[in-house]
């Protein structure tokens, strides 16, 4: 029997009332006493922390790793500066996605945050592939985000350098005298910080954070709804291994040179999808009803046909009302086209909308 | 009256062969946010067990089982409106049906309060 883990913040989590659930085999907070709503809009109108610490942090050194990279993911990192993050994903041979992440360039080496589930099949992924680059799990650092339009005060005021961050910006800053990794940038849509903390002042610096009357503590229930209404994408519902990226709408994650030349797992496929479409394509559906479609509902065309499945569904709290997204067959999909979603046997209408279902508020 | 309780997190008020029916504040709160209720319609019969409808949370769906035999009588249409009043006043205004209960023997099976706190831990 393997016990869920804990992260640096579990103490705190208990503390400040964190209802904790099992998620991708750790111990994390579903909800605290604000609740699912009330943390999302806190997270909306001023700010919200978020301990993401399950996910994945990697350290790669080595010579030419951005490279190297390259050969694993469809994104242009060879050329990524000093100081910048992006969004990229593993491709495999058949132009699946095997996981999403974000790479930093640090300098001296490149940061790498994956996904909890994964980190157990992306670090020997990068270890087999990435020749003569020393790829270096980091367990001892908490990751914690601070996300909402005054994540820039609640960070900024401890520290003075995230201020002058822009969106997929990242530096090592001192805050409360601890040295952090700090990234601009988030999975809520709105703007705000990752920071990567030494594990024995994690609790410290989140304190500190919660201390400034604008933030409080949000779980991973708030932060499923804030990046669904965002239109961000959650591997092993919206994306997966048989999903390419152009199916699921990031097609703007994969930079121009590495469109035209190639040369990454599966960039046959991805490359014929670019040049004659996709044969499905991930959209944003908006129930017309107050009925959820979550993950699975079957989508039908008005004439009666299935054509596709909602991947992500549930109620959006700044909508006001439930979202989800879904792929459907080419053909359809086109903002406002008339759907139904078998919601319990019985169809409700729905209509296909452009993601994202709010404005993303991003540093740039 | 009587107030009874099942092991789905019902309650029912019971007068007569009438009853209201709706979900515990135990129930409420471990759903969490209520969003979406789904009832059925005045004239619905259902059987002891069988699904009457389904309370949606920013979390789940839930199904709601019938505690008894009986049909439905009437709806409190306000839940449509304003599913949060599941989350506020559970045991109250947040009613869910009323009902005619066809077989009384059936609430024999039920709690009372203290069995159901019991029951709740």
């Amino acid at each position: 029997m393997t016990l869920p883990r804990r992260t640096p913040l579990y103490d705190l989590h208990v503390e400040l009332g964190g209802k904790m659930v099992d998620f991708a085999g750790w111990e994390m907070p579903v909800q605290y006493s604000l609740g699912i709503m009330g943390e999302h809009s806190q997270c909306r109108e001023r700010a919200a922390v978020f301990d993401v610490s399950h996910m994945g942090q990697v350290i790669l050194r080595g010579e030419n790793v951005g490279e190297k990279l390259e050969a694993l993911c469809p994104q242009a990192f060879a050329t990524l500066k000093e100081g910048k993050a992006r969004y990229g994903f593993f491709t495999n041979e058949d132009g699946g996605i095997m996981d999403d992440l974000i790479v930093s360039n640090a300098g001296d080496h490149y940061f790498v945050v994956v996904n909890a589930a994964l980190r157990h099949q992306d670090i020997p992924h990068m270890q087999a592939n990435l020749d003569g680059v020393e790829v270096i799990e980091i367990f001892d650092r908490a990751l914690v985000a601070v996300q909402g339009p005054k994540a820039e005060d609640v960070v900024g005021d401890l520290c003075p350098a995230a201020r002058d961050l822009k969106f997929m910006e990242t530096t090592v800053a001192d805050i409360n005298g601890v040295e952090c990794r700090i990234s601009r940038l988030g999975y809520t849509g709105e703007d705000g910080y990752e920071i990567s903390i030494p594990e024995d002042k994690a609790i410290e610096v989140t304190r500190a954070f919660l201390a400034h009357e604008d933030c409080e503590a949000a779980g991973l229930g708030a932060r499923d709804s804030l990046r669904l209404e965002a239109g961000l994408c959650l591997y092993g519902n919206d994306i997966d291994q048989s999903t390419s990226p152009i199916e699921a709408s990031l097609a703007w994650a994969i930079q121009k040179r590495r469109k035209e030349e190639g040369g990454f797992p599966g960039a046959a496929r991805i490359q014929k999808e670019l040049a004659e479409g996709p044969a499905r394509k991930l959209v944003g559906i908006k129930p017309t009803g107050r009925a959820p479609a979550r993950q699975g509902v079957e989508i039908q065309c008005a004439e009666g046909n299935s054509i596709g499945q909602i991947t992500s569904g549930g109620f959006g709290p700044t909508v006001g009302g439930p979202v989800a997204m879904g792929y459907v067959a080419a053909g359809h999909g086109a903002p406002g086209e008339v759907v139904n979603l078998i919601i319990r046997g019985k169809p409700q209408p729905a209509e296909v909308v452009a993601l994202p279902f709010v404005t993303q508020n991003y540093k740039r | 009256m009587a107030t009874y309780y099942s092991e789905e997190h019902e309650w029912l008020d019971v007068d007569g062969d009438t009853a209201t029916l709706g979900i515990t504040k135990h129930a409420a709160e471990q759903l969490g946010d209520v969003v979406f209720v789904e009832q059925q319609e005045v004239g619905d019969e259902f059987e002891k067990d069988g699904e009457i409808g389904v309370i949606e949370s920013v979390k789940a769906a839930s199904e709601l089982y019938a505690p008894v035999d009986g049909e439905i009588t009437e709806v409190n249409e306000a839940l449509a409106d304003n599913p949060g009043a599941l989350n506020e006043d559970p045991e109250g205004e947040a009613w869910i049906y009323k009902i005619k209960i066809a077989d009384a023997s059936q609430l024999e099976d039920l709690m009372d309060e203290a069995g159901y706190k019991a029951f709740i831990g």
